[in-house]
C-alpha cells in the first residue's frame, strides 16, 4: 500500500473553506471596525464644542441652547443623580431577588419569577416610559404633593426597574459559581442556611455582584427614552437634597430632545455630539471595568 | 428572643416579599397596558393609514415600518453575527486580537441606544448620504443588536460538547465541516433564541432610530429603502408627549400593540430553548 | 519486516510539563499494539500524536519524528484531514455524534466525499459486520445512536473509524466504560480485525493488555521504558519497573 503522494495535500486545495473561514474571520473582526467608527463619527461631528465655545461656557452650570450657554454640568450631574439613585433602588431588590431565585426559592416560584423578569427585560424603554408618565408620575405627585410627578425619582424609579433584569442575571450567575463545597462548609459548622448565604455565598459572590452593579450602571446611564419621559427635562443643577424629587435632565434625554431641531454643523449640533462623546466614553469605562471580571471566567468549547 | 431557625424563616420570608415587589409591577405594567389597550384594538386600527391628527384611523403605518426596520436589521446582523459567534467560539485563540475583539463586543453592548442614533446620523444619514431612511435606520439597530446575537449564538456554540468536535476531527472532517455538519445544527436552537432576542431590542427602540429613520407623521408605506418611516415605538413617543389632547385610547392601544409583538417574540425565544433543551442528546 | 509507526526520539511537552521523554518505538503491521502503564503516563498523548489529534491544543511543543509507512507525518504540506482517515481512533468513552446509528457511520464517507448511495449502504453493512455489530443494529440503522447500549456505542465508534478503511486503528482504553461481556465483545473483534490493521490499544487493565498483546510497550512518566513481544514481556519482563507494574506491587 505504499502510495507515495498519500499525505500530501489534496489534489484540488480546500478553496471554498478557504473563503468561508475568511469570512467568519472578517465578519467578527469587524465589530472593532464598528467600535471605532462610532467614535470616529462622534468625534468628526462633536469635536469642533471644544474650540468653538470657552470650557468655562461647556463646563458651566447653564445649559440655554438659544443663548449660545452649553454648560453639561447640570446634564452630567442630572445623569449621575437618576442613575445613582436608580443603582441604589435595584442592587438591594436585584440582589436579594437573585438570592431568593437560587437559594431559597422552591422551583414553582422559580418557574414564575424567571419569566417575569424576562419579560421585564424585554419591555420597550418607551412603553415603560408611558407607563411611567400615566401611572407613576400622578402617583409620585400625589404621594410627594409636589407641584409634578415628572421627577429624577421617578425616572430612577423606572431605571431602577430596567436595570434589574440585567443586575438579576449578572447576579445570579455570580451566586451559581460559588463552589457547593462553600455551602457545606458552612452549614456543616452548624450555620443555618440563611446564615451560610450571608456570610459565606454572597460574599464569596462579591465580585460578581459588582459586575452586576458595573454593568446596571452603564444600562442605566445610557437609558433615554423612558427617562426623557418622566424626568420633567428641567436642565438645572441639581445641588440641593430635594433636587431628587423635582425635574432634572440627563445627558441622554438632551441629545434626543434637542438633536430633531438643530441645524447640521451648528453650535449646538456639535454640543450635542459633544454630549455623545462624554457618555460613549463613561459607559467604555464601565464596560471595560466589567469586562475585565467577565474575562476571568474560564471558556470551555473549542476543539479539544 | 427569638432563635436563628427564626430569624431564618423570616429572612425567607423578607426575601419572598422583595422579589415579589420586583414581580408585582411587571405584572401591573402588562395588566394596566393590556386593560387599557384592548378597547381600542380592532381591524381598522391594525390596519388603516392614521387622520385626524393622529387621533383617528389606524397605526398601519407604525406596524410595517417597525417590522421593515426589523427585516433590515435582521438581514444584516444575522450573518455577521453568527460569524463573529462562530469565530469566538470555534477559531479564537487567546490572543491580544481577540481579547481586543471581546471588548469592542462588551462596548458594543454598552453603547447607549441614543448614542447609536448619533453614530447613525453621521455615518449613515450625513456621511453615506442614505438620508432619514429605513436604510440607516436599519444598519443602525444592525449594529446595535449585533453584541446582543454575538453574545448568545457564542455561548450555544460553547454548549455543544467539545468532543463532538474531536470525533468530527478524527474521522478526517476539517474545522468548518466539524461545525457545519455537527456543531451548528446543535447549537441551532440557541443562535436562533439569540437572533429574535437581538431582534426584539430592535423591535422595541426608539432613540437609535430617532434621528436616522424615524418619520413623525408619514401616513403611508414607504416606497423605497431611502424613505423615512413611521415605527410604533416612535410613535408611542410621539402620541405621549408631542401631540396635546390625544385620546389615551389610541396611546395604549398603540402601547398594546408594541408590547405584544416584542412579547410574543419573546415567548416564541423560551419556547424554542425549552423544547429543544428537552429534546437534545447530550 | 517494515515498521508501519515509527516513533523516532520523541519528546512532547504540554508548557514546561513533559508528556513524552525521547521515545523510539516501531509499531509492526498487521498486529496488536499494546500501550500501558500507570496514569498519567503519556499513553493517550503518544496516540494523539500519531493522528495530529493534539494539533489544536495551545502552548504544547514537540521534538522527533512520528512517521507513518516512513513518512512523517508532521512535515510541512501533510493533508491532515487525509492522514486522520487512514488512521483511525477510538476514545475512551463511546462518543456517538448526534443522529442515528446510520449517520455516525457514514459520517467519515460521506466527508470524505462518497456520495454513491449503493457505495454507502456497502461500506454501512461492511463497517458494522467488522465491529460485529450488524446483527445487535441491522433493523435500528434509523434509530439515535444515544439509544444503543454503552457496548454497542462503543463498538459503533469502531464501526465508524472502520468506515473510512483506514490502516491503523487506535484504541484509548476503549473499553473502560463497558460491563465484562460487552468488552469481550470488543477483545473479540479486535483479533478480527488485527489481520488487516495495524491496531494500537492503550488497554484499561493489565489483564487486558496481557490478554490482546501481541507486542507490548510498557510507559512510565513519559518514558518507554520496554517493549516486546507480549507473550516475552508479560513472562519475562526485563526491566525491574515493568514487573513491579504487572505484577501488581506497583503504587
Ligand atoms: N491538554 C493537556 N494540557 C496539559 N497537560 C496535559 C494535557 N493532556 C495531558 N497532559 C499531561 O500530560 C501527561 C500525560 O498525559 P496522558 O493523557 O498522555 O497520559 P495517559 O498515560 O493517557 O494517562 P491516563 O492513563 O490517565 O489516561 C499527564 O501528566 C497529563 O497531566
Ligand atoms: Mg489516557
Amino acid at each position: 500500500m505504499g502510495k507515495p503522494e498519500f499525505l500530501s495535500r489534496p489534489s484540488h486545495p480546500r478553496w471554498g473553506e478557504f473563503v468561508i473561514e475568511s469570512t467568519i474571520r472578517v465578519l467578527a473582526f469587524s465589530s472593532i471596525g464598528f467600535v471605532i467608527l462610532i467614535f470616529f463619527f462622534l468625534v468628526r461631528e462633536g469635536i469642533p464644542i471644544f474650540w468653538e465655545i470657552s470650557p468655562e461656557n461647556l463646563f458651566g452650570t447653564r445649559w440655554y441652547p438659544t443663548f449660545g450657554l452649553f454648560g453639561t454640568l447640570p446634564l452630567i450631574l442630572g445623569s449621575l443623580l437618576v442613575t445613582v439613585t436608580a443603582i441604589l433602588i435595584a442592587l438591594p431588590l436585584g440582589v436579594a431577588t437573585a438570592v431568593f431565585v437560587r437559594e431559597v426559592a422552591p422551583n414553582w416560584a422559580r418557574e414564575i419569577l424567571k419569566p417575569m423578569i424576562e419579560i421585564l427585560a424585554g419591555i420597550p424603554s418607551v412603553v415603560l416610559g408611558f407607563f411611567g408618565m400615566t401611572v407613576v408620575a400622578p402617583l409620585v405627585r400625589e404621594v410627594l404633593g409636589a407641584p409634578t410627578g415628572l421627577t429624577a425619582f421617578t425616572g430612577a424609579l423606572i431605571l431602577a426597574y430596567m436595570a434589574l433584569p440585567t443586575i438579576i442575571s449578572v447576579a445570579e450567575d455570580a451566586l451559581d459559581a460559588v463552589p457547593k463545597s462553600y455551602r457545606d462548609a458552612g452549614l456543616a459548622m452548624g450555620a443555618t442556611q440563611w446564615q451560610t448565604i450571608w456570610r459565606v455565598v454572597v460574599p464569596a459572590a462579591r465580585s460578581g455582584i459588582v459586575t452586576a452593579v458595573m454593568l446596571g450602571l452603564g444600562r442605566a446611564i445610557g437609558e433615554t427614552m423612558a427617562v426623557m419621559m418622566v424626568t420633567g427635562n428641567a436642565a438645572r443643577m441639581p445641588l440641593t437634597l430635594d433636587s431628587l424629587f423635582r425635574p432634572v435632565r440627563t445627558m441622554t434625554a438632551t441629545i434626543a430632545a434637542e438633536m430633531g431641531e438643530v441645524a447640521q454643523g451648528s453650535v449646538h449640533y456639535h454640543a450635542l455630539f459633544g454630549i455623545g462623546i462624554i457618555l460613549f466614553v463613561i459607559t467604555f469605562i464601565i464596560n471595560a471595568m466589567a469586562a475585565v471580571t467577565i474575562f476571568k471566567k474560564p471558556r470551555r468549547g473549542g476543539l479539544r | 428572643m427569638i432563635n436563628r431557625y427564626q430569624v431564618q424563616r423570616l429572612g425567607f420570608i423578607l426575601l419572598g416579599v422583595i422579589s415579589l415587589i420586583v414581580v408585582l409591577p411587571i405584572l401591573f405594567v402588562v395588566g394596566n397596558i393590556v386593560v387599557q389597550g384592548i378597547g381600542a384594538i380592532n381591524w381598522e386600527f391594525l390596519t388603516a393609514m392614521p387622520h385626524g391628527g393622529m387621533k383617528e384611523g389606524g397605526i398601519f403605518p407604525a406596524i410595517v415600518g417597525t417590522l421593515l426596520l426589523v427585516l433590515g436589521t435582521a438581514v444584516v446582523a444575522i450573518p455577521v453575527g453568527i460569524g463573529g459567534a462562530i469565530y469566538l467560539a470555534e477559531y479564537a485563540r487567546d490572543t491580544f486580537w481577540t481579547r481586543t475583539l471581546r471588548l469592542a463586543i462588551i462596548n458594543l453592548a454598552g453603547v447607549p441606544s441614543v448614542v447609536y442614533g448619533l453614530f447613525g446620523l453621521g455615518l449613515f444619514v450625513l456621511f453615506l448620504q442614505f438620508g432619514t431612511s429605513v436604510l440607516a435606520g436599519s444598519l443602525t439597530l444592525a449594529i446595535m443588536t449585533l453584541p446582543v446575537i454575538i453574545s448568545t449564538a457564542e455561548e450555544a456554540l460553547r454548549a455543544v460538547p467539545g468532543e463532538f468536535r474531536l470525533v468530527s476531527a478524527s474521522l478526517g472532517g476539517t474545522r468548518w465541516q466539524g461545525i457545519r455538519h455537527i456543531v451548528l445544527p446543535q447549537a441551532l436552537p440557541g443562535i436562533i433564541t439569540g437572533i429574535i432576542l437581538g431582534l426584539l431590542r430592535a423591535a422595541g427602540e426608539t432613540a437609535p432610530i430617532l434621528f436616522t429613520a424615524a418619520a413623525f407623521y408619514l401616513p403611508r408605506i414607504p416606497r423605497s429603502l431611502l424613505e423615512p418611516t413611521m415605527a410604533l415605538p416612535y410613535h408611542l413617543y410621539v402620541i405621549s408627549t408631542q401631540v396635546p389632547g390625544m385620546p389615551p385610547r389610541v396611546q395604549y392601544g398603540t402601547a398594546l400593540v408594541l408590547l405584544t409583538i416584542v412579547l410574543s417574540m419573546n415567548a416564541v425565544a423560551a419556547i424554542i430553548r425549552s423544547y429543544f433543551r428537552r429534546r437534545r442528546e447530550w | 519486516m517494515e515498521p508501519k509507526i515509527r516513533f523516532q526520539n520523541v519528546s512532547y511537552f504540554y508548557g514546561d510539563r513533559p508528556a513524552l521523554r525521547d521515545v523510539t518505538l516501531d509499531i509492526p503491521p498487521n498486529a496488536i499494539t499494546v500501550v500501558f502503564g500507570p496514569a498519567g503516563g503519556g499513553k493517550t498523548t503518544l496516540l494523539r500524536l500519531i493522528n495530529r489529534l493534539n494539533d489544536e491544543v495551545e502552548g504544547t511543543r514537540m521534538t522527533g519524528r512520528v512517521l507513518l509507512d516512513g513518512q512523517d507525518v508532521y512535515a510541512p504540506g501533510v493533508d491532515v484531514p487525509r492522514l486522520r482517515r487512514r488512521v483511525g481512533m477510538v476514545f475512551a468513552l463511546p462518543l456517538p455524534l448526534p443522529g442515528t446509528v446510520r449517520e455516525n457511520v457514514l459520517y467519515g464517507p460521506k466527508l470524505a466525499g462518497i456520495r454513491d448511495r449503493a457505495r454507502l449502504e456497502e461500506i454501512l453493512e461492511r463497517s458494522l459486520r467488522l465491529a460485529a455489530l450488524w446483527d445487535e443494529v441491522k433493523d435500528r440503522l434509523d434509530d439515535p445512536a444515544s439509544r444503543l447500549s454503552g457496548g454497542q456505542q462503543q463498538r459503533l465508534c469502531i464501526a465508524r473509524s472502520l468506515a473510512l478503511e483506514p490502516e491503523v486503528l487506535l484504541l484509548d482504553e476503549p473499553t473502560s466504560g463497558l460491563d465484562p461481556i460487552s468488552t469481550g465483545k470488543v477483545e473479540e473483534a479486535l483479533q478480527q480485525l488485527k489481520h488487516q490493521y495495524t491496531i494500537v490499544i492503550v488497554p484499561h487493565s493489565v489483564q487486558q493488555a496481557a490478554r490482546v498483546a501481541d507486542y507490548a510497550a510498557f510507559f512510565l512518566m513519559g518514558e518507554l521504558v520496554e517493549c516486546q513481544p507480549g507473550r516475552d514481556l508479560f513472562t519475562t519482563p526485563r526491566d525491574r519497573r515493568t514487573e513491579d507494574y504487572i505484577t501488581g506491587r506497583f503504587g
